[in-house]
């Protein structure tokens, strides 16, 4: 739904005609022109980064508690960002909480990607009934406010990453497949299509070899904004409690202890607030300079 | 138009039952019961075992689910383990609340969003639409307890000018009600409306690229008559799903917001629901979100139809 726009307003696809490594490369060339794209890119590869290098660079262990630091908790030369009220370096569990984030969040979005992707080629592709099932179950999974399911969901089965991954795929996949069907829907009237089915080829290499590859660019641009959404998801899960369970670090439930504190020490919760709003405003950023992009094709 | 209604009623209907189903397999599939969490965990198996058989837990799933679509038709939704009264007390309390908190966000949201999107879109690309649409994409992209934060930090901890706790208790601190409502109010009108913007800046946009907009500019009508009178009325047909869609964000997905202030609505108290397995309530809010999001669905349909006389036949 949100991405109806979007995929209304990208240019209608044509198949590729150089190799992969050119194309790549010239896309590349043209995000260094996008200054949103840029921006957002320089976001989400410092946080990359972080996630990556989180062990060697994070100066205290994630968990480690400096008892002494408590009697002043505020940013000093000894932990850069201060400690929470238990003593444990903001900065440390912010670079290590990237991991959690960064590792959860492309992993449930490329599930759903790949579980919406399959279920809208095969709605748009084979319609009739197969597409009336596809497009109504999806509605049922849509009409029902995720947060709730959620959390109904999270606190049957306890949250775990993996629950965590299963849930985004599932609640996800749904949105995605209307926007692949949407796509797919045009797309197999065009002649390439029309082509692969006189030479004879199965409904799974068309559906997979000609119709998805044309369709990427909508769905690259949809990916990162799902990235953004679903590192909020992650983070409202944290704050709610339901998230990854303590004492991993995990952006949410930094802010959901210490919000409480906010009165006195506001930055143990400050902090992580600007760590998750700044790597979902490097995704956004990132998606809009594709967009841009794509438009201008 | 009776097509309509029969249609809508009849996803209604089966989508209610699917997700009641749902949401009771759910329960029952958990590990851990209610009867456990009731008594704590020095209660003997014996003690356990007796509190489940009063609470009728030890039958069949089917014959409990029947039993309760049952009850729901005589309007009896159960008894909250969690607070201690019959469901219906709290839920429709809760909703009042979170009603509230909807509507008075919705009240803000709908005109702000129309004005912020109608002025990017008429003129796509002006520096008055980047700057709008910069700003939508960047309020959209702060979670909501962030915000909740990133405000409450400076109106209450640095100015201390606005409640942190919206209550809704007129003893809290001496701060009157609409001084509590502040802060949640525009969490939510921040978190949301950068959606509802781009999405009408976009029909916006698509708007002023039709010809009867070509006409009127090139007929020598004014520039605020062209957008008035013709584009305003056409740009928000599409758009108009959207924002009744943001009902159902609004009455059910607002639990951030309502934690961060300790709002007592009906998403925290889904939260609360869910933490302690109180099936009857989960079960309850389950339906009465599910009820609201199908009903907000057909009041965009009909919403669409009175804005876009094509498709009334």
């Amino acid at each position: 739904m949100t991405l109806q726009t979007t995929i209304d307003r990208v240019a209608p696809p044509r198949p590729a005609r150089t190799g992969p490594v050119a194309g790549a490369l010239r896309q590349l060339m043209r995000v260094g022109e996008n200054w949103p794209a840029m921006i957002g890119l320089a976001i989400v590869v410092f946080w990359v980064l972080a996630a990556i290098l989180a062990p060697l660079v994070s100066p205290y262990p994630p968990n480690a508690n400096d008892m002494k630091a408590l009697a002043y908790p505020f940013p000093s030369r000894a932990h850069w960002l201060g400690t929470d009220h238990l003593g444990r370096d903001i900065l440390s569990r912010i670079l290590w909480g990237a991991r959690t984030v960064l590792l959860v969040a492309p992993i449930a979005v490329l599930g759903a990607a790949a579980l919406g992707s399959l279920l809208g080629l095969m709605a748009g592709y084979y319609r009739g009934w197969i597409d009336g099932l596809i497009s109504r179950v999806g509605d049922i999974v849509l009409s029902f406010p995720v947060i709730i399911l959620y959390m109904i969901i999270l606190a049957k089965f306890g949250s775990s990453a993996l629950n965590i991954i299963v849930v985004i795929t599932l609640t996800k996949a749904p949105i995605i497949a209307r926007i692949v069907r949407g796509i797919t829907l045009e797309l197999r009237e065009r002649d390439y299509v029309l082509a692969a089915k006189m030479r004879g080829e199965s409904a799974l290499y068309i559906m997979f070899c000609e119709i998805l590859p044309n369709a990427r660019g909508p769905l690259i641009v949809d990916f990162c904004l799902r990235l953004g959404y679903t590192t909020i998801i992650i983070g409202v899960l944290g704050f709610l409690g339901i998230g990854l369970p303590p004492p991993d670090p995990d952006w949410g439930g930094m802010v959901k202890d210490t919000y409480g504190m906010m009165s006195v020490w506001p930055h143990m919760s400050l902090f992580p607030c600007a760590a998750v709003s700044s790597l979902v405003i490097g995704f956004n950023l990132l998606a809009i300079g594709l967009r841009e992009i794509s438009l201008r094709d | 138009m009776l097509r309509f209604f029969g249609k809508h009623a009849l996803f209604m209907v089966v989508t209610l039952v699917a997700v009641s189903f749902l949401v009771f397999a759910l329960n029952e599939l958990s590990p851990g019961d209610v009867a456990r969490k009731e008594l704590g965990a020095y209660a003997t198996q014996e003690q356990v075992d007796l509190l489940r058989q009063r609470l009728g837990l030890d039958r069949p799933v089917v014959v409990r689910y029947v039993e309760y679509l049952g009850k729901l038709f005589t309007g009896d939704l159960g008894y909250s383990q969690r607070f201690k009264v019959p469901v219906a007390d709290i839920i429709f309390d809760r909703l009042r609340n979170t009603g509230l908190l909807a509507a008075v966000s919705f009240a803000v949201i709908v005109p702000l969003s129309m004005l912020l999107g109608v002025v990017a879109g008429m003129r796509e690309g002006s520096v008055i639409d980047r700057g709008i649409t910069m700003f939508a994409t960047l309020a959209a992209s702060v979670p909501e307890f962030a915000m909740g934060v990133f405000l409450a930090s400076v109106f209450v901890v640095w100015l201390g000018v606005l409640p942190g706790t919206a209550t809704l208790l007129s003893q809290t601190g001496g701060w009157s009600i609409p001084a509590q409502l502040v802060l949640p109010v525009a969490v939510i009108v921040l978190y949301d409306m950068g959606y509802v913007v781009s999405m009408i800046r976009a029909s916006m946009v698509e708007v002023m690229q039709r010809p009867y907009i070509r006409t009127a500019v090139l007929k020598g009508m004014s520039f605020p008559r062209v957008i008035l009178g013709h584009a305003v009325r056409n740009a928000m047909i599409n758009p108009v799903t959207v924002i009744m869609l943001q009902i159902n964000y609004l009455v059910a997905g607002v639990v951030v917001v309502e934690t961060v202030f300790a709002y007592p609505g009906f998403g925290r108290m889904m939260l609360e629901a869910a933490l302690f397995k109180d099936i009857a309530l989960i079960e309850a809010g389950a339906l009465v979100a599910v009820f609201v999001c199908v009903l907000t669905q057909i009041l965009s349909d009909l919403a669409y139809m009175a804005l876009d006389p094509r498709i009334r036949a």
